[in-house]
This record gives structure tokens, sequence and C-alpha cells, in this order.
């Protein structure tokens, strides 16, 4: 198991990356900064997984917090609602 | 085949499941029982099973903590079986809207939702329940105040969500099983929340 890098409350910020294969960081977030909200564990990674590969050692797995109005930036409603989304750690860059 | 009753020729993906079904049993992977037995399995698990969690987490404070803290563990006391993904439970509050989507697939808590609905796993609702929220719980006759959050939970990993919705007012006393009877799928999915006998 990958030892986990960020703790909740810290932010983060997504990869700008498009790497071909089966990869579950919605285009959406990518290159977005939030907060950490939880570390739900650690996870084979899926990205070997559809390769048929064991996806080992497993990886953190991190729910994100992002605010609407930092990911689409013309957002309407309040200022204060969020979208949250499962990122695995190598996704990840501190801020 | 069942459900077929129309004669209208199979769709590209029927044809594909049947013939991947026909060669696994051909093969002596899997029989015609355990798929069968699979499918019914699937058949059982109802939104009751979700409803009696959130009911029970209404009538018991220690339930309702030990389910926001680990809710694959809470549900195993109501002997509901959430194997091997995790299950979290998230609160609405009156500060608080919570909803469910996955804008990757359609991944659901089928553990204790059973089937998602057709909608769920559509592209409509997976591409714009994370970019106009307030629109889409409009349509579907949810207007959440301005001044409320709202989180949208992007299952896109290993995790499967919950709603766990507010206890409607004018329930005092009532029962677990009549509380588990106001609280429908889409309560639960966070599209709805369920009416009191004042609503």
């Amino acid at each position: 198991m990958v030892a986990a890098k960020f703790k909740p409350g810290e932010r983060v910020k997504v990869m700008k990356s498009y790497p071909l294969g089966h990869v579950r960081t919605p285009y959406y977030i990518r290159g977005c900064t939030g907060t950490v909200e939880r570390i739900c564990g650690a996870f084979p990674n899926p990205e070997e997984l559809a390769q048929m590969r064991d996806g080992l050692p497993a990886l953190p797995l991190y729910r994100v917090r992002f605010r609407q109005k930092e990911v689409w930036p013309d957002y309407q409603g309040n200022g204060e609602d969020v979208v949250e989304v499962e990122i695995f750690q190598h996704w990840l860059e501190p801020v | 085949m069942k459900e077929q009753g129309n004669y209208r020729p199979l769709s590209y993906f029927q044809l594909m499941e049947v013939s991947l079904r026909e060669l696994l049993v051909e093969k002596c992977i899997l029989t015609d029982e355990q798929v069968n037995a699979a499918v019914e399995d699937m058949r059982a698990r109802t939104p009751e099973r979700g409803a009696k969690v959130v009911a029970r987490a209404w009538v018991d404070d220690g339930f309702k903590k030990r389910l926001l803290e680990n809710g694959t563990k809470a549900c195993e006391e109501l002997g509901l079986d959430v194997p091997a993904l995790k299950l979290l439970a998230v609160e609405n509050t009156a500060d608080v809207h919570n909803a469910i989507v996955c804008t990757l697939c359609s991944c659901y808590p089928r553990m204790l939702l059973g089937i998602p609905p057709e909608w769920y796993k559509s592209r409509n609702y997976r591409s714009r329940m994370v970019r106009e929220p307030r629109a889409v719980l409009a349509e579907f006759g949810l207007r959440i105040p301005e001044q409320m959050q709202i989180r949208v939970h992007d299952s896109t990993a290993d995790m499967r969500y919950i709603v766990l919705p507010r206890r409607p007012a004018g329930t005092d006393g009532w029962s677990e099983e009549r509380l588990a009877a106001l609280v429908n799928r889409d309560c639960m999915i966070g599209v709805a929340v369920p009416k009191g006998p004042s609503d």
C-alpha cells in the first residue's frame, strides 16, 4: 500500500493530464484545485486493473471538495455549492 | 427471452449479452442456474433496503452516528450486506442538500437501492447534475432555497453514496416501518425529499 501524502483539509490540485486508456478522473475536474475532504482508504489502481493487471500496490483514494464557482466560472447558484469527487493520489499535486 | 414479446430484433447490446452468456454456459464457466440466481438476487434488492437504513438513523442517534462514520459496518448491523464496496452516507441538514451522480458511468448503491432508474444512467443527468444541479433538481420538482448549500457527490471510484434525508416534521413517535414508507429511491439519490403528513 502506498502511503497517503495528503491530509484532510489540505489544498490539492488535480493534474491536467490526458493519458490514454481507462481513467477514473473526470475531464471536467482536471486542473482544478480543491480541499481534501477525507481519505477513503487505499484501492487497486483502476488504470492498471483495466489492463488486466493487479493494480497493486493499492493507492490512497481521496474525496476532494471543489467549489462549483471555481470548477465552472459561470456557475449559477450559491457560491458555497460544491462538487465532491473521488480522486486517486497519483492524480493530485500539492498546492 | 423475457420481455421480448414485441418481436423487435435484438439490439447490438442485447445480442452481445445473449452471445456472451451462451458462450460462458457452453464452455462450462457458468451455468444457467447461476445466471438466473444472480438476476433474481439483483431483482430482490429494492429501495426498501435503503429506506430501512434511513428510518433506523432517524429513530436511533447512535446508529446514525455509526452510519455516518462507517456506512458499510452500520448496514451490517441491519443484516444488509454491502460487499466489497464502501458505503458513505451523506446527511441533509437545514443548510445542506446532497445529491448523487456518477459522471463517468452509472455507479449506484445497488445493494441498498437495487437497479438504477434509466434517467440516472442518461447522459443528460450525468453531465448536467455536476454543472447545474439547481436546474436539474428543479426539473425533478425540487427547489432548493438559494441560501442552502448543494453538495453533489460524483461517485467516480470505489465509494458508493446514499443520501440521509431530513426527517419530515409531524412524524414524532412514528414507528420505523411507518417512517421507512416515507423514504423512496429518489430521496436517497437526493433528487427528492421525503414528504411528511403536513407537506
